[in-house]
């Protein structure tokens, strides 16, 4: 079986002179993993999820999604992929079921009305499918967008900082039906998320990326105690600052 | 209903849901439509009792305004479903799903229908009673019209939505202001020859001229003139042809620069 997502030599510049926002990475996504994409702000990640969504058109490289090649038949994959972002909104004058209803259409889901019914559950929405998108708050837009994401039972999953602004109850739950969902229906996810705690729980690889390269990848125990660290916070930290001491040869 | 149709219904279902959510959205398609009508209407009233030359063609003012808003709502209706989506940040939402571009294009094209019979069908009909005038009296002809300016009123808006998929949400008065450029040169209240000389031209090779010509030979004359209809319908070809290959050409410009998914100033 092909890989959820393989990436090879990916680069984007965004004007000829200076540097390249994403420089010449290649990385896997095995089919059934959680893969979490970490760095600080600037890094690329927000750059390398849009171009392997297909909203991002890369200067070079190539992207393989669920075994389709992205640049030239991005159509075959998208019915198979879906993502949240903080930068992106449902429309806030709809409902959460109409929004769940047209995304629904969009990808073609059969028992529609099943299926909006059954995240609603999963995901604590039912009391307020029926409320307009715009109304709720930041917690409650967030799982709407989630409910979204997954309306297609996407075999591959983009997730920018999917529990952000959501109280630890919440996200705690979000993490745990991610978790679920990947292992019942052996999808994938990758994860973008600034909460290392939600990494180290999810993620069963991580990538780490700085200035628009990855620099180092690995399991985040493995990353840990390279780093000789207590925890992926201060991994992050030592990776960001470059004051670390993990062997960067592991990023090639 | 699956495929491109079950996507293009999608679309025209998260227009329908807007509008069953927002009657003052609903309210507003139909405002200006029935208050131009009106203004129109009464002007119509004073000349004809002041010119016997206006009491001979009663009516054609409210025809013309209601055949421009058939253009202004056609274009409008098309590029406000576009801004729609820019406002709330749904545009990256529906182009990382199965959505063509041209699928997107087609379900603007629909609401720009959609749009012009919500803003205009109220105002002909409010015309009866008010001043004794139908524009339905003109019968296939004011079918072909319609659809003729329908299709410059698409054109136009593809090439607004071009424009805002290259400068975003800057480009936001666009979309209420260019399609009045047209206003003075299509001869809407008046005949082309009433135009300078060397604007005649520019005015000849926009559909909506022809259709307003079209117009007044049926009220004034009795007489259909398939030459303009013939010649519209052409004009409206090219420019929708021209309209879709720039539309598409800023959204593939689009994908390159990374607007899809900040589409904002």
């Amino acid at each position: 079986m092909e890989d959820a997502i393989r990436v090879d030599g990916l680069t984007k510049r965004f004007r000829a002179e200076g540097p390249p926002a994403v420089d010449a990475i290649s990385f896997v996504v095995p089919r059934g993993r959680i893969v979490g994409l970490l760095g600080g702000n600037g890094a690329g990640k927000t750059t390398t999820i849009s171009m392997l969504l297909g909203i991002l058109v890369p200067s070079a490289g190539e992207i393989r999604i669920l075994g389709h090649d992205m640049l030239r038949h991005r159509f075959r994959a998208l019915p198979f992929l879906n993502f949240s972002s903080p930068y992106v909104d449902l429309p806030g004058r709809l409902t959460v079921r109409e929004n769940l209803t047209v995304f629904g259409g969009l990808y073609g889901v059969a028992n529609l009305r099943a299926r909006i019914d059954e995240l609603a559950g999963e995901l604590d929405l039912t009391a307020i499918l029926d409320r307009k998108t715009g109304s709720l708050s930041s917690g409650q837009k967030t799982r709407a967008a989630l409910a979204k994401a997954l309306v297609n039972r996407p075999e591959l999953l983009l997730l920018d900082e999917p529990t952000a602004s959501l109280d630890p109850d919440t996200a705690d739950r979000v993490r745990g039906h991610l978790e679920s969902y990947a292992k019942k229906t052996h999808a994938s996810i990758l994860l973008a998320s600034h909460n290392m705690g939600e990494v180290e729980r999810l993620c069963a690889d991580v990538l780490m990326m700085k200035g628009g390269r990855i620099v180092d990848r690995g399991a985040p125990d493995e990353l840990i105690r390279r780093y000789g660290r207590v925890n992926m916070e201060e991994v992050f930290l030592d990776i960001a600052r470059g004051t670390g001491s993990g062997d960067s040869e592991a990023a090639q | 209903m699956t495929g491109s149709l079950g996507r293009i219904g999608a679309m025209l279902k998260r227009h329908m849901f807007l509008f069953r959510g927002s009657w003052t959205r609903v309210f507003d398609l139909m405002y200006w439509p029935m208050l131009q009508m009106l203004l129109w209407g009464f002007m119509t009233v004073y000349l004809n009792q002041h010119s016997s030359w206006f009491a001979n063609a009663a009516g054609v003012l409210i025809g013309s305004v209601l055949l421009w808003d058939v253009l202004v709502r056609s274009q409008f209706g098309f590029t406000f479903s576009l801004l729609e989506e820019m406002w709330s940040r749904n545009l990256a939402n529906l182009f990382v799903s199965p959505l063509r571009p041209v699928e997107f294009g087609i379900s603007l094209m629909v609401m720009g229908v959609v749009r012009s019979l919500i803003g205009i069908v109220p105002a002909a009909l409010l015309a009866i009673p008010m001043f004794r005038y139908s524009v339905f009296e003109m019968g296939l002809p004011l079918v072909a019209y319609w659809l003729l300016l329908l299709g410059f009123g698409w054109a136009a808006g593809l090439l607004i939505a071009s424009l805002l998929f290259r400068f975003g949400l800057a480009a936001e008065s666009y979309a209420w202001a260019l399609v009045f450029v047209l206003q003075p040169v299509s001869g809407v209240w008046y005949p082309v020859d009433t135009l300078p000389v060397w604007l005649r031209p520019l005015a000849w090779v926009l559909p909506s001229t022809h259709v307003f010509e079209g117009m007044r030979a049926v009220v004034y004359d009795g007489r259909f003139r398939w030459d303009l209809l013939a010649s519209a319908a052409v004009l409206d070809a090219v420019y929708i042809g021209l309209g879709f290959a720039a539309f598409l050409y800023a959204f593939s410009r689009a994908r390159v620069r990374g607007q899809l998914l900040q589409s904002s100033e």
